[in-house]
């Protein structure tokens, strides 16, 4: 996630501070602060495709996460984007509306996760106790095999004395 | 790894009174690292109930307490990983039903349950679907224990009453009987967690089985501390307690219909 951290704050920094800040200022950034945030973005973005590429993620969330890489991408080029989602619902602070969505998102993505711990454990579960079934089974089986085994050779020795 | 050892499995015989004589039961003995204690409990099982099966759910144990038990002649379901008590049952539970019996019972390896008081239990399946033994029915129960958790117990014991409509003086037992119905129900959906015991009791009630209690006398653990309430067992009786109420039903009259189990060789 790209959410700053306290220290690199203000990300969205007004460029000029000796005028009151207004709601399109937030639109603008320093260049310094533009670039880094695209350079993070671009990171990111790197770091999900060598996941997917590697197979080290179910599509599913390779999808996930690469939509919230483009997302986040346009949110670092176009700061605008940002300012008129705030707008749209009425967060006077855009980067107020970045972390609520971002917590909101965070959130559901746990939750989610809680829930595919836990069909995942019964699972393993299953398997576990299957496993053990077939063991039995298998350990049943060959004894009998053996037994059988022992039994040919019994009457073959009966049969050449 | 050949096993040498045989099955000893005696399905015929006519000593058994009534109703034992003519249904397979088997013996579900749940065991973790109980090496000590298991080889009394199976001697105690041939003696006294000699037509039963047995099978030992070794839970994942460090010990040898699948060896102990393969020697005896009993099967051994051998769990990959600890499952916990909730899922070296229902492994047990499994192979009843891919084994076709008509009825199980659960005994602990710990030696608490006196394996000569199964067939009280087991009497019970013929009007009942599932029979619990419970420590404290009786006017001479020897079985004590600490005053908080005596608390929590009775917390509980409420719950469960609010919940099933009923008054349960054991919902913990260990002891208990099932019969073809309950162990298909239980195949598929025993509970995995810590105090299972309390919620398969609730789920039971719910789909419609006829459930009686049956007050036995415990015996003194082999081993193990007292009953003192940990701030971990405190814990689990309000994530039971929180649970049980959140999964809430409606009872039901009469027995739902339950979905076969794939077992091994059903």
């Amino acid at each position: 996630m790209i959410a700053p951290p306290a220290g690199l704050a203000p990300v969205f920094a007004v460029r000029s501070t000796d005028h009151v800040a207004g709601l399109d200022d937030f639109g603008t950034m320093t260049p310094r602060a533009h670039a880094f945030v695209i350079f993070a973005t671009v990171v990111c973005i790197i770091f999900i495709l060598r996941l997917v590429r590697r197979h080290g993620l179910r599509s599913k969330y390779s999808l996930l996460w690469l939509s919230l890489g483009v997302l986040l991408a346009a949110l670092g080029v176009f700061p605008g984007l940002l300012v008129a989602a705030s707008r749209l619902v009425g967060i006077y602070y855009p980067p107020a509306t970045f972390l609520a969505f971002a917590v909101g998102f965070l959130f559901l993505v746990v939750i989610h996760f809680s829930w595919e711990l836990s069909r995942l454990e019964e699972r393993t579960r299953i398997l576990a106790e299957s496993s053990a079934l077939l063991g039995a089974e298998v350990a049943r089986l060959r004894e009998a095999v053996d037994r059988e085994a022992a039994g040919d050779q019994e009457l073959e020795g009966t049969g050449a004395s | 790894m050949v096993h040498s050892g045989t099955n000893q499995r005696v399905q015929n015989c006519g000593s058994c009174r009534s109703l034992e004589s003519v249904i397979r039961v088997l013996v579900i003995i749940p065991a973790f690292n109980e090496a000590s204690t298991l080889p009394a409990v199976l001697a105690t099982l041939r003696d006294r109930c000699p037509d039963y099966d047995v099978v030992v759910v070794d839970d994942g144990s460090t010990d040898d307490t699948a060896g102990i038990a393969r020697s005896t002649g009993v099967t051994v379901l051998t769990l990959p990983y600890n499952l916990g008590i909730g899922g070296a049952l229902r492994t047990g539970f499994r192979y009843a039903v891919a084994q076709n019996y008509d009825a199980a019972v659960q005994v602990d390896a710990d030696g608490q349950h006196d394996p000569g008081l199964i067939s009280q239990l087991v009497d019970q399946l013929d009007h009942a679907d599932f029979a619990v033994g419970t420590r404290f029915s009786t006017g001479t129960a020897n079985y004590e224990v600490g005053r908080t958790r005596r608390f929590a117990m009775r917390t509980l014991e409420l719950t469960v009453r609010l919940l099933t409509g009923r008054r349960y003086t054991d919902t913990s037992s260990g002891f208990r009987a099932f019969n073809r119905d309950v162990l298909r129900y239980f195949a598929l959906t025993y509970p995995s967690e810590y105090m299972e015991s309390v919620e398969a009791l609730v789920n039971a009630s719910y789909q419609g089985f006829r459930i009686v209690e049956v007050p036995i006398d415990m015996q003194a653990r082999a081993g193990g501390e007292p009953s003192n309430m940990h701030a971990k067992l405190a814990y689990h009786y309000v994530r039971v307690i929180a649970t049980l109420l959140v999964r809430a039903q409606r009872r039901t009259g009469v027995a739902a219909p339950v979905q076969p189990v794939m077992g091994v060789s059903a």
